[in-house]
């Protein structure tokens, strides 16, 4: 049976252009800049020093603090400096800048290539290994995967959930993923089953996807307890919120965390690196990225250093179309525009997305005309018409009792909008205001 | 690479429906509705909707430009959509100097002087019909026959409409279904062969309209289902309990503006509920204002007030009537 989620959503134009294109690696460049902050939390502290000799996959930086990750080096070479590089959203982050030579990985990486079923660590053995490896949710929201798996006292998980879902137009890292490498996440869910003590997980994948449906379903059967559950098309579906009401039908509470409802969700891509680090001893130093736009000569998915700059992905791809007026960092809903080209690829980067310049701009703004599409389509039930207003006059209060907080920013408001009003915009504002309202006043 | 990126928040795309796009959906769904009216009354039907739709949109400008120095907006299409609807409303041989007071009322009263698209708590065209009504009972109450006066527009042989023959008959003494013996049949009412505005007639090139509508998600099935479906069941209890004072609910839905009122007056994005619950209890309540005016007022026909009224409901429909939060009520298992 077909499930989905059942409140809002929206289906924008799918354009899944580099789906059947596979995957390709991507020449190791001639130096990378690898960001200390590429997930949720903390960033990690560098444990390496102007003019040492790093080899790939070797430790360059620890995480610092509970909700904190390690960060690998991705290439083996020296690293020439430790200072600031612009992030995808435009800050400057504290990075380690690596100038390449040779590809040399560490000794203990497995690189023979073979499916390796057979789990040897036990659960714990298993989270230290996802910590020690630097993993992260690969979806984008990149949460540390161990402090996922550290499940606190009291609170019982029943619900393993992988999503391959990919609801953003044009991304097909994951859908090239479950092609390609359908037998390792398979070990990868096992893994994390052993991890959670749990004998049973799904895997949630929209059915514009047939092809990797029924691969991971013919593999499903030498995996026992591993479900694959096709999903109705309808973005934001990968959310976590909806997944697992897709899934499970519960709903996680206002303000609450998937663990509340029982279930852990994790993004393919994650559970791919879960089983390279586990059965494979090889840190998260790269991933899956699509480049593509409809005027993209080459659209691809290719498997990238972290560090690259994202120029070496597009001139991979065919270089940059001459109508490109944006390119943008993850998919066209919820993805960063960058400002230029020489922005590192990171952990959480899905895809490289070029826009002809007739689509990058946005169009004129008309009045509100309460047609109520905004309401229709908020997988949260909020009532974007309304907050937007109230944030442009700064009712703060106003806007936490409307639950503003709850906004998971998908965009489906501002993509329906047929007044063209940045709804969203307004909202992140006043989510920003709120938050660090709240935050104060928990202050002692 | 010297390329200049543009950068903005997300989403970087849009749905391909615009403000627009929904007007011009809304005009186009209308040509059937029309195209049975042209048929039906004629030249009167061409001059009154041209004379309407113009001056909605010279008023709009005129005030855009004169008296609130903004952009002028006319392009959205919405004011091109009050003329249409107005027009609809409004018999096939009114003078056209009222069809002008009327559009002024409907732009100036109903539309700008709240502030324009988006801002205004009533029905445009609907203001600018009861306006009309108001001021000028007779000429609003004298209805063209149809297929009798086609090349006349102001001196076209003129009769009353179905609901105004009910009211008459049973207003003297005598049964519904005596007048219901002077009424054209089912069939014809159906098609639109009887005296009424000038787009109110025909409920089949109307429903096709609505069909369009739901086809191009411009409106939903809420509002036009529940209003109808409430006049129905509310006359239907009525005609049950006494079928020989009462007119059948099939006559009900089917004469007047009910089936205009509901799929194109009632809809109206700007004065209409927001959530589908809001909807329906707004709707709900426009099908028995109608039939309650319909049977118990003095005017044969209620839907224009029962819209109006109801338009001032909206709000406080709008801030009780709230969509459920993900999350809000746990029901886990």
């Amino acid at each position: 049976m077909i499930r989905t989620f059942n409140k809002g959503g929206v289906h924008p134009h799918e354009n899944k252009i580099s789906a059947r294109s596979g995957i390709q690696g991507l020449p190791v460049p001639g130096s990378v800049a690898i960001i200390l902050s590429q997930h949720l939390g903390a960033p990690a502290k560098p444990v390496v020093n102007r003019g040492d000799e790093v080899k790939t996959g070797q430790i360059i930086a620890k995480g610092d603090g509970f909700i904190s990750s390690n960060v690998h080096a991705s290439v083996s070479g020296k690293v020439i400096k430790i200072d600031v590089a612009d992030d995808v959203s435009g800050y400057k982050r504290p990075a380690v800048f690596i100038e390449v030579s040779g590809d040399e990985w560490l000794d203990n990486i497995i690189r023979d290539g073979s499916v390796d079923r057979e789990i040897k660590l036990n659960g714990t053995e298993i989270i230290n290994r996802i910590s020690e490896s630097g993993i992260v949710g690969l979806g984008g929201a990149t949460f540390p995967s161990h402090v996922k798996l550290t499940i606190p006292r009291g609170k019982k998980v029943d619900n393993l959930i992988i999503n391959g879902v990919e609801c953003e137009p044009f991304l097909t890292a994951d859908h090239a993923l479950m092609l390609e490498k359908g037998e390792e996440l398979m070990v990868g869910v096992k893994i994390l089953m052993k991890a959670l003590n749990l004998n049973k997980a799904v895997i949630g994948i929209e059915n514009n996807k047939p092809d990797a449906i029924q691969h991971l379903q013919s593999l499903s059967a030498q995996y026992g307890g591993i479900q694959i559950q096709p999903l109705k098309v309808k973005y934001p579906q990968g959310g976590e919120k909806q997944l697992i009401k897709a899934i499970t039908g519960r709903e996680i509470p206002s303000g609450g965390l998937p663990m509340d409802v029982g279930a852990l969700v994790f993004n393919v891509g994650s559970v791919f690196s879960i089983y390279e680090a586990v059965q494979k001893n090889k840190p998260l130093f790269e991933r899956i990225v699509t480049v593509t736009g409809r005027s993209v000569s080459k659209p691809s998915n290719l498997r990238v250093r972290i560090g690259t700059p994202v120029s070496a992905l597009i001139e991979a791809a065919g270089g940059l179309p001459s109508d490109t007026g944006k390119i943008i960092c993850g998919g066209p809903m919820m993805g960063k525009a960058l400002s230029n080209t020489e922005i590192p690829v990171v952990k959480g980067t899905s895809g490289i997305l070029m826009l002809p310049d007739s689509e990058s701009r946005r169009h004129k703004i008309l009045p509100c005309v309460r047609c109520g599409k905004c309401v229709d389509v908020c997988p949260m039930g909020l009532e974007p018409y309304l907050l937007m207003p109230l944030s442009q006059h700064d009712h703060f209060d106003a806007l936490e009792r409307a639950h503003v907080m709850d906004c998971i920013e998908c965009g489906s408001c501002s993509y329906i909008c047929p007044a063209r009003r940045p709804l969203l915009d307004y909202i992140r504002l006043a989510k920003a205001n709120v938050g660090k309202i709240i935050r104060t006043r928990r202050k002692p | 690479m010297s390329k200049i990126l543009t950068v903005s928040p997300s989403p970087h795309v849009t749905s391909d429906q615009s403000v627009q796009h929904l007007m011009y959906g809304v005009v186009l769904s209308l040509v059937p509705a029309f195209l049975v009216s042209l048929y039906m009354f004629g030249i009167g039907a061409v001059i009154v909707t041209a004379i309407s739709i113009l001056s909605c949109v010279v008023f709009e400008m005129l005030i855009q430009k004169y008296i609130m120095h903004t952009e002028i907006s006319i392009r959205d299409g919405s004011a091109i959509v009050t003329g249409l609807l107005l027009a609809f409303n409004l018999p096939s041989n009114l003078p056209w100097w009222m069809i002008v007071l009327g559009s002024l009322f409907a732009i100036g009263v109903g539309k700008m002087a709240y502030g324009g698209l988006g801002c205004n708590p009533f029905n445009p065209a609907l203001a600018g019909r009861v306006f009309l009504l108001i001021s000028f009972p007779v000429h609003m109450t004298t209805w063209p026959l149809p297929l009798q006066s086609r090349i006349q527009y102001l001196d076209a042989v003129s009769g009353p409409t179905p609901l105004g023959i009910l009211k008459e008959t049973v207003r003297s003494g005598a049964t519904a279904a005596d007048a219901l013996q002077q009424i054209p049949g089912h069939m014809q009412l159906f098609m639109g062969q009887m005296g009424g505005s000038l787009g109110e007639i025909s409920a089949i090139a109307l429903i096709i309209g609505f069909f369009w509508l739901l086809y191009k998600k411009i409106i939903t099935w809420h509002i036009p289902v529940t209003m109808i479906a409430t006049v129905f069941i509310f006359t239907g209890i009525l005609w049950l309990a006494e079928p020989a004072k009462y007119a059948s609910p099939l006559f009900h839905i089917l004469t007047g503006g009910v089936m205009l009122g509901a799929i194109y007056m009632a809809t109206d994005l700007v004065t209409s509920p927001v959530t589908k619950a809001g909807m329906v209890i707004y709707a709900v309540f426009i099908g028995l204002i109608t039939v309650v005016i319909r049977i118990f007022g003095a005017y044969p026909e209620g839907v224009s007030f029962a819209i109006l009224i109801m338009n001032a409901f909206v709000p406080l429909i709008n801030k009780y009537i709230r969509p459920k939060r993900f999350g809000e009520e746990v029901k886990n298992g």
